[in-house]
């Protein structure tokens, strides 16, 4: 087995300063950055460490000294790239409106051109995004492995054997980190197309999802039966794959390209209101789509089109009349906003104004809600301890609400938060807005 | 370059993990928050104890090199920027809140602790600490100090300075002294402490600062009003004063400004108009009404032709948004953004505007320009790129002819950014040289061996004496510390 990172570095290629080749960061980006330091308080990393080059200007300034010629890819520059949540948190706070996350993924994507990586980082990425989750089939044969392994009990037997401290000294804990595999995956419970009852008002796609499918698949099915609810026609291509966003944060935009294009031919095919989804991830990498084509002389245009559909499910019901349940709904509840739809996608106040019209519900705004929970992506698996430390952090907030709920809109954030509830006794209940949702309209009848 | 073995020293006291001096960790402390200016330090020390920022200024003194105490770094006159030969001393994680004293009304911290953080702290025991710099999420206490940073609340309830009671310094020399104290009186030899606000990390190190807090304001009303030309604008922020209302908020914008501020939030500004006040009265809900009202009638007079006025918290952030964003929506405009603060005296802002425009239209720049209406404060906003140089150096001449200006009409070249490193070669013209010279000889009394962020505010390497420069480099250098000007 070889794991080969290809890339299409040539002699001619572009070159700017010590980067060169494809998705080099954008020069603009970095000179729009003032340097002023307002990202400062909001990035998890900077808190941290209290050090500079933990922060988004110390870290834009070491990509500029990289594309200025006056630095190396060095180590230290690669450990922070990587250190990174790409949480977008500083995004928000910019008041220049500089575009960090475009400049740290392409930063990372030279870092994986370069096959700079750690062995054991290259690994794991290579298993899990290069190959694992950008195949349907080899994502279902492994979490099919993955569940039999859970549910018999090989786990504690392989746990007290240490064969996974090849990876880490620390991947004993880092399997309760994994999500449960769910013994039906969502393709097997929503067919292809669905109806709505009466007449349909709107025909919407559904992204099922790569980890969404596997581990997450009742939320899937609660989101297509709120969908179902507000009188859409769901249709969920069998043909899809995982949106490429993972790949993408980790710098392998090569992969992610390969799984746009695959999407856009395949949600192509319908004529559509909207693609709903239900994993901020996913939604903010297939907005996304435009820009990461754009030199895609074939798909560049389609995949603007298809980015102007893409609706997370909050934003797609504020649009449209969302059906509001009629009965009480007595629970005290708090919203975690995950960085992907509050900071890449500037959605924060939609899923608080559906909540907060859910008759009986007790809103309470939950402190530091769009601080990141630490999970990110797989940056709870490369560095679990700072990955705690966050959660922690959110917990602790968690706590103070006093709330029974915790809605959070990714699959990331659930995990990360159902295991930081177990991990720091938290007795509180960590579900997507959608489950809430379906079982308001349950409550009904 | 300071010396191996002399590094190895600095090391020593920190102990390896405060002390760093890898190429990147030294590119990211090459800035503050002004643009244009970097250097590199040699390194950077994390003190942990007041013992240990004595002992490297002791060594500071005995190996020649300097020292450059660091807040956050968003200094906007390059207070915190390295000089040649130096060291970072970061003070960031001195950010502790040591006492809050509710019978005398005073806090205790740390250098390092942040502005906004010390707001939440007291207000929530119904306490206040006004100064409220724009950029108070991320400034220290200690940068805020060393600045004498102002804010939006300047006008009623003053700035820095009129709410630091004491401090504990350390010395150039490395001595530590604790100056001031909780009595509201004291005229015990000479007011020491006073004299370190201000000083840009000249004269001192903070490792203690002691804070006078008032009680909150109980409530407050805030109102945007509109206006056709600055002239009625101005006209009725001088008549409120005449009327003798103090509002704790009055600030206003251009029309360059209302129009990126519109672009950037969409808060529904009307494109029509001159300039735009934000005006927020505080105090007791009797006087709070009184005072509004009050405020209103002027803002009619004076042909204000929109007024919104807020009805509830929410709306009064909102209006507030438009001031608060005036920053982030120039910033956009332009990969550039230079940000000055000339002030003059309350009754000449819209003669001085009207200069800036014209110099603006001669110099071929775009300027925004917002501020501190209350206290004469402006912010004239150049929105450029530095990668243009020509435009730049448009830029600068056109920044040099406002601070003529500005002294002119009787005003200063900073209002409360700090002369630092950006403002030093305008010092002399404001404040003339027998008053610099008075500055360097307190400075050189203090820091004979000019040990603490040495060349900031002026030079202090006396005109030409000792040997001459004499190749063309070293000639260069001397031009650039502006000792032949
Ligand atoms: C967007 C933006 C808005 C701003 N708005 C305002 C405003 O409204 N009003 C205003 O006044 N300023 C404003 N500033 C300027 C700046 O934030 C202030 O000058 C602030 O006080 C700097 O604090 P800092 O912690 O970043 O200090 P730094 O920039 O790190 O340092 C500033 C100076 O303080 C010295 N210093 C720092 N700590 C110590 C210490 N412990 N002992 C001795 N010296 C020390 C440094 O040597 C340096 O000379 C703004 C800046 C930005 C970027
Ligand atoms: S807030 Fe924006 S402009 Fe300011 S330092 Fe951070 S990234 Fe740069
Ligand atoms: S993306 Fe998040 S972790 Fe990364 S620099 Fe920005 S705020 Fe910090």
């Amino acid at each position: 087995m070889s794991f080969e990172i290809s890339s299409n570095i040539t002699e001619q290629s572009p070159k700017l300063g010590g980067f060169a080749g494809v998705d080099i960061p954008n020069y603009d980006f970095i000179t729009n950055c003032m340097h002023c330091g307002l990202c400062l308080p909001t990035c998890p990393t900077y808190s941290l460490t209290g050090l500079e080059r933990s922060s988004p200007r110390g870290r834009i300034r070491l990509i500029k000294s990289v594309a200025d010629g006056e630095l190396e890819m060095t180590q230290t520059f690669i450990d922070e790239m990587n250190f990174c949540l790409d949480c977008q948190a500083c995004e928000t706070a910019c008041p220049a409106g500089v575009k960090y996350g475009a400049l740290v993924e392409a930063a990372r994507a030279q870092i994986f051109q370069k096959r700079v990586l750690p062995l054991k980082e290259r690994l794991l990425k290579w298993i899990f995004l290069k190959n694992v989750l950008s195949s349907k089939w080899k994502l279902k044969l492994t979490a099919g492995l993955f569940r039999i392994y859970q549910q018999w009990g090989i786990e504690s037997v392989i746990k007290k054997s240490g064969v996974l401290k090849i990876f880490s000294s620390k991947l004993n804990d880092l399997q309760a980190l994994a999500p449960r595999i769910d013994t039906q995956y969502s393709d097997k419970i929503i067919p292809e197309i669905l109806k709505p009852q009466g007449t349909a008002k709107y025909r919407v796609g559904f992204l099922s999802g790569c980890l969404m499918n596997v581990a997450f698949a009742g939320i899937n099915k609660d989101t297509v039966d709120v969908l179902l609810h507000n009188g859409c026609e769901v249709i969920t291509p069998r043909e899809q794959e995982c949106c490429g966003s993972l790949q993408a944060h980790s710098g392998d935009f090569e992969t992610a390209r390969r799984l746009a294009r695959h999407n856009i031919e395949v949600f192509s095919k319908y004529e559509l209101d909207a693609i709903v989804m239900n994993s901020a991830g996913c939604g903010a990498f297939m907005k996304e789509y435009g820009h990461y084509l754009n030199d895609d002389a074939m798909y560049a245009e389609k995949a603007r089109i298809l980015s102007t559909k893409i609706k997370d499910i909050s934003e797609f019901l504020i649009g449209i009349e969302f059906r509001i349940p009629t009965t009480q709904f007595n629970k005290r509840v708090a919203y975690h906003d995950a960085c992907h739809l509050a900071h890449a996608q500037k959605i924060s106040t939609e899923p608080r104004i559906l909540l907060a019209m859910i008759p009986g519900i007790d809103l309470v705004e939950l402190p530091e809600a769009s601080w990141c929970c630490g999970s990110a992506g797989i940056y709870n698996v490369v560095h679990y301890d700072d990955s705690m430390k966050l959660l922690e952090r959110k917990m602790d907030n968690v706590k103070s609400t006093e709330a029974e709920i915790i809605v959070a809109n990714n699959p990331g954030c659930l995990g990360q938060m159902q295991y930081g509830a177990n991990k720091f006794d938290v007795d509180v209940e960590i579900i997507h807005f959608s489950t809430l949702l379906k079982r308001a309209y349950r409550l009904e009848n | 370059m300071i010396s191996s073995s002399v590094l190895k020293k600095i090391s020593s006291i920190v102990g390896k993990p405060n002390y760093l001096d890898s190429q990147e960790d030294k590119i990211v402390y090459s800035y503050d928050g002004t643009q244009l200016l970097k250097q590199l330090p040699e390194a950077i020390v994390i003190p942990q104890s007041k013992e240990q920022i004595s002992q490297i200024l002791k060594l500071a003194n005995e190996e020649s090199f300097a020292v450059v105490p660091r807040g956050s770094g968003s200094g906007l006159s390059g207070g915190s920027i390295p000089v040649e030969n130096s060291i970072v001393m970061l003070m960031t994680q001195w950010n502790k809140i040591l006492e809050i004293d509710s019978e005398n009304l005073t806090v205790l911290v740390e250098p390092g602790v942040i502005t906004s953080q010390l707001h939440s702290a007291v207000e929530k025991i119904g306490l206040f600490y006004p100064p409220d710099p724009g950029s108070m999420n991320i400034c220290t206490l200690g940068g805020n100090v060393a600045e004498n940073s102002g804010g939006l609340r300047g006008l009623k309830y003053g700035v820095t300075k009129n709410y630091v009671l004491g401090m504990e310094v350390a010395l150039p020399s490395g001595e530590i002294i604790f100056s001031g104290g909780k009595s509201v009186k004291d005229v015990a030899g000479y007011n020491l402490k006073d004299f370190f606000i201000g000083s840009e990390g000249t004269l001192g190190v903070f490792t203690k600062i002691l804070l006078k807090l008032i009680p909150k304001p109980e409530t407050s009303k805030t109102m945007l009003a509109f206006f056709q030309s600055r002239h009625d604008a101005a006209e009725t922020v001088s008549e409120i004063i005449a009327a003798h209302i103090i509002p704790a908020t009055v600030e206003f914008l251009d029309r360059t400004t209302i129009k990126c501020v519109e672009e950037y939030t969409h808060l529904g500004l009307p494109l029509d108009v001159e300039s735009l006040l934000l005006i927020e009265v505080d105090g007791r809900p009797s006087i709070v009404e009184e005072d509004a009202i009050k405020v209103v009638e002027l803002c009619k007079k004076h042909k204000c032709t929109d007024l919104k006025i807020a009805q509830s918290e929410t709306e009064a952030l909102k209006l507030k948004t438009a001031r608060r964003s005036a920053f982030s929506a120039l910033a956009r405009v332009r990969p550039t953004t230079i940000l000055e603060d000339v002030t003059v005296p309350r009754s000449e802002i819209a003669p001085m505007l009207e200069r800036i425009d014209t110099i603006a239209r001669n110099h071929n720049v775009t300027f925004g320009n917002f501020g501190h209406a209350g206290d004469g404060n402006l912010h004239p906003t150049c929105l450029t790129d530095e990668r243009d140089k020509n435009e730049i150096h448009r830029a600068e001449a056109a920044f040099e002819q406002i601070f003529d200006e500005s002294i002119k009409f009787g005003g200063t070249i900073t209002g409360e950014h700090g002369t630092g490193l950006a403002k030093k070669k305008f010092l002399e013209k404001l404040a003339g040289a027998p008053a610099v010279e008075m500055m360097r000889s307190i400075k050189l009394a203090i820091d004979p061996n000019a040990v603490l962020n040495p060349g900031k505010i002026f030079s202090v390497k006396p005109r030409c004496e000792g040997t001459l420069p004499r190749s063309r480099e070293e000639i260069k250098k001397f031009e650039e510390l502006g000792v032949f000007t």
